[in-house]
């Protein structure tokens, strides 16, 4: 435990850092039904993790197959950089329209607090958690620290391993929500986004377990 | 106030549905903040019968939700995408009085009690609809044409047969799209319009209110007969005054109507009565296709259907029709070609709807073709889709659109099947997939291919495809694949051999002791795999028999070993022994699959009867006799095995 904290930069960190740092004393349940997930998405401006920056931030609470409305997180930031291109997309204009926005940090302070020690589920994970650890780093802050679960890698181990047809590299959120029967509404805003991958893992969950019992360690093998 | 795009998700599905449409939209957008999204695997319990209430009730979202009873957990109701269960126990404060399980995949939304309490006292129209709900329960318990969908009644009633009653009891489902004419229309101009809309029946209306009704006998006596001309005008040959009823009435209530009146056709109106307006007409045909024991009028349903989801409806009589052919003990063989004509309508039905779907009409020729059990005309249950599709040579240049177009049309057609029923393949064995939609000389190369080069994918491969049937399209291009296959396996006798070790690679079904192998791991741990061990190695010993003799388009296992004891009358005995095990063995999965959900493949050893046991062991001797015929015909050593 004392080593866990030698690694950490000594640099003066916020309190709220420390809160969520501290989240992490706590060890996870084995049996995945007792896990907390946050299941998230971001939507960006753009695809550079340098220049572009998070348009809002949408997160939901899973425990147990259980996604409690009153426990979801829905961002809008305010931005001082726009690319219009990417705007048509997801519909957000700058600084948002009808809906409160705020600053990068106070939305980082937030998500902190929410996501605690969870394991974060994300469709592509690995963009959205640079996106978030370099929004941290603007504000000298460290990076997550949370255990994380790709639906894209995920989805992948459920389907047959066969010379016989070929997997895609990539599976959009767009294949799995077909493939699931997902409805497709509010597609491209963070939230709706969230809620996809949040129905996908559960459909995906179930089909792994199919072949076998999953505790957490597993799944983390199978999906990080 | 923060926005919650999740919860506005949740309101704008609630809103469509009793009693929620009655709610403000300021209280249902507070009510749907507070809910909480619970998915449910297949099987999995929501609560039990005696379970002390839940905080909150629930409305299924997407799947389906069984409400069992009793012992033997007889299925009282069934209740779909907007339906509400469990409310009752909540507002009376007493235990359930039923078991609610996931009948599939299941999502659904739970509503606490006590945020909806208090709008139930406030909202008159809301207090109305419970208050309705649990009387009209009381005095029907199992009635589904009162479904305010408020189960968790509190039936008094001694042991009811469910499913037979609950069916009785079940609102009509009536034809909303009203064909109508005005008492001044020429009996020409109804017949051409009764045609175009396949219609047996047209509604008279004088201001949306029923005047009469014309039907084809109507037609055929006063008109065809030469009674009147054919410009005579409606009022003069209709039926008046109609019948009607509310849209309430249970198909119960209709069988009585019709019969009472000696009519076929019963007009909806709004209020019931003549005096209201007409909202649509219910046909003999519909009460048929609702009672569903009519594989006559189910391919006429089938081929009326309007969309996918009707489609979807008529399925679930089918898996009902196979349900009673099984019961009555009606031979499998006939069981099996009616269910499969059925299913084959839907198929072609699905495609048709899909061709009419696409911008233009396909460039050249093609045929559908379904694979593995569907082609094998074996498939009783629903399981996944295997197809292909083959289309005409076109010249290099074109090659590229025509290949585009088929997908495009595979990939509606695998939606389509998706939607009534048929999971996708798990291996992508789809014509939507581009490996699995190719030209004819496209095919030709890669099954020579399969054939030249055998190993083990390509045998799982020729496996699968080599059992097609042509469902819908040109039987042409099928009959040159199928000459084509004969050619090249001749050519290649070693293929046999590949094909005949791999019918021979199952694992066995009984161990040393001669005790039922059950799987070791997995999520069907202890369980017999009766799919692996017992039926496969049958169906592929048929299928490379009946290649090596060159066969053509006996794609049904019995069926072939039917033929091979024709071909081969010293080996008569053994062949019809298979294929009665091959029956025995189809059936039994598919009783185990009704019985239990799913797709039979799985059996739990220590729930059989005795006597299934012995049933089941007796074809394993069977099984060993073909396969070491095969071991013997084609030489297989021990090294290939």
């Amino acid at each position: 435990m004392i080593k866990f904290f030698k690694k950490r930069p000594p640099a003066n960190l916020p309190d709220f850092w420390k809160t969520y740092e501290n989240c992490f004393l706590e060890k996870q349940p084995e049996e995945v039904n007792s896990v907390r997930f946050v299941v998230l998405d971001t939507e960006t401006t753009g695809f550079d993790y340098i220049h572009d920056r998070i348009l809002s931030i949408g997160a939901l609470n899973l425990i147990n197959k259980h996604i409690a409305i009153n426990q979801s997180l829905e961002l809008y930031l305010i931005q001082d950089h726009y690319n219009a291109e990417t705007a048509k997309i997801h519909g957000i204009l700058k600084n948002g329209r009808g809906t409160e926005c705020i600053t990068e940090i106070e939305a980082l302070k937030q998500f902190l607090a929410f996501v605690g020690n969870a394991v974060i589920i994300a469709h592509h994970t690995i963009f959205d958690i640079n996106m978030i650890n370099q929004a941290l780093e603007r504000h000298q802050l460290p990076k997550l620290l949370n255990k994380t679960l790709d639906t894209s890698t995920l989805y992948k181990k459920t389907l047959l391993t066969s010379n016989v047809f070929k997997k895609k590299d990539h599976y959009s959120l767009d294949d799995l929500a077909e493939k699931f029967d997902i409805s497709m509404k509010d597609r491209h805003t963070a939230i709706g986004d969230a809620y996809i991958t949040a129905i996908a893992f559960l459909k995906i969950w179930t089909r792994l377990k199919s072949k076998g019992p999953l505790k957490l360690k597993d799944l983390l093998k199978l999906g990080s | 106030m923060m926005k919650n795009t999740i919860s506005e998700r949740v309101a704008d599905f609630l809103e469509h549905f009793p009693p929620f449409n009655e709610l403000a939209q300021d209280q249902l957008a507070t009510l749907s903040k507070e809910i909480t999204i619970i998915y449910k695997e297949k099987d999995n319990v929501i609560f039990s019968e005696n379970d002390p209430p839940h905080t909150s009730f629930y409305v299924v979202h997407k799947g389906a939700v069984a409400l069992k009873r009793g012992e033997k957990m007889d299925i009282l109701d069934m209740c779909d995408e907007g339906d509400i269960f469990g409310l009752r126990p909540l507002i009376a404060l007493e235990n359930y009085k039923m078991t609610a399980q996931a009948h599939e995949e299941t999502i659904l939304y739970a509503i606490p009690i006590h945020i909806f309490k208090p709008y139930a006292r406030e909202n008159k129209e809301v207090g109305n609809f419970l208050i309705e709900s649990f009387a009209s329960n009381t005095r029907n318990p199992y009635s589904k044409s009162h479904r305010g969908k408020l189960y968790e009644e509190i039936p008094n009633l001694g042991p009811i047969t469910p499913e037979a009653q609950l069916f009785d009891l079940q609102p009509v489902k009536y034809s909303k799209k009203l064909i109508s004419c005005s008492a001044t229309t020429s009996a020409k101009e109804i017949a051409e319009k009764m045609t175009e809309k396949k219609v047996g029946a047209m509604l008279v209306v004088e201001n949306k209110l029923p005047i009469g009704i014309i039907t084809d006998k109507d037609l055929r006596n006063n008109i065809v007969t030469g009674k009147y001309p054919i410009t005579t005008e409606a009022s003069k040959i209709m039926v008046s005054p109609v019948i009607t009823y509310a849209k309430s009435m249970t198909i119960t209530q209709a069988q009585i109507a019709m019969m009472k009146s000696s009519i076929s056709h019963l007009c909806i109106t709004k209020d019931g009565t003549p005096n209201s307006k007409a909202i649509g007409i219910l046909s003999k045909h519909d009460l048929m296709v609702a009672i569903g024991n009519n594989p006559a009028v189910l391919i006429k349903a089938i081929q009326r259907a309007k969309k996918v989801k009707n489609i979807r409806n008529i399925r679930k009589s089918i898996t009902h029709l196979l349900g009673a052919y099984l019961g009555q003990n009606i031979p499998l063989t006939l069981t099996s070609k009616i269910i499969s004509e059925l299913n084959d309508a839907c198929i072609k039905r699905v495609i048709q709807m899909a061709l009419d779907k696409m911008p233009e009409k396909p460039p050249v020729a093609f045929a559908w073709l379904s694979l593995g059990s569907q082609g094998r005309n074996e498939q009783l249950l629903q399981t996944d889709q295997d197809n292909a599709l083959v289309f005409q040579n076109v010249p290099e240049e074109k090659m590229e659109e025509t290949t585009a177009y088929f997908l495009e049309l595979s990939k509606i057609i695998n939606k389509g099947l998706f939607e009534i029923g048929y999971e996708y393949c798990p291996a992508e064995m789809m014509a939507s997939n581009p490996n699995w939609c190719l030209s004819l000389d496209q095919w030709k190369k890669a099954i020579t291919q399969w054939v030249t080069n055998p190993g083990a994918d390509e045998i799982l491969l020729s496996s699968i495809f080599f059992d097609y049937n042509l469902t819908y399209g040109d039987i042409t291009l099928v009959n040159q694949l199928s000459d084509y296959i004969f050619e090249i396996t001749q050519k290649y006798p070693i293929f046999f051999l590949h094909l005949a070790s791999g019918a021979l690679q199952n694992p066995s079904p009984t161990g040393f002791f001669r005790q039922l192998l059950v799987e070791q791991d997995g999520e069907h741990k202890d369980f017999f795999d009766l799919k692996r061990r017992a039926l496969m190695p049958l169906t592929d010993a048929a299928r490379v028999l009946i290649l090596s003799h060159s066969v053509k388009s006996i794609n049904n296992t019995p069926g072939r070993y039917e033929k091979l004891a024709e071909l081969e009358p010293n080996n008569e005995e053994i062949f019809m022994a298979c294929s009665f095990a091959t029956k025995a063995l189809l059936k039994f999965r598919t009783k185990q699959g009704l019985l239990h959900n799913d797709s039979g493949r799985y059996i739990a050893i220590d729930k059989l009867t005795k006597e299934d046991k012995v049933k089941l062991k007796r074809t394993f001797k069977t099984i060993k006799e073909i396969q070491e015929l095969l071991t013997v015909r084609f030489k297989i050593s021990n090294i290939l095995r």
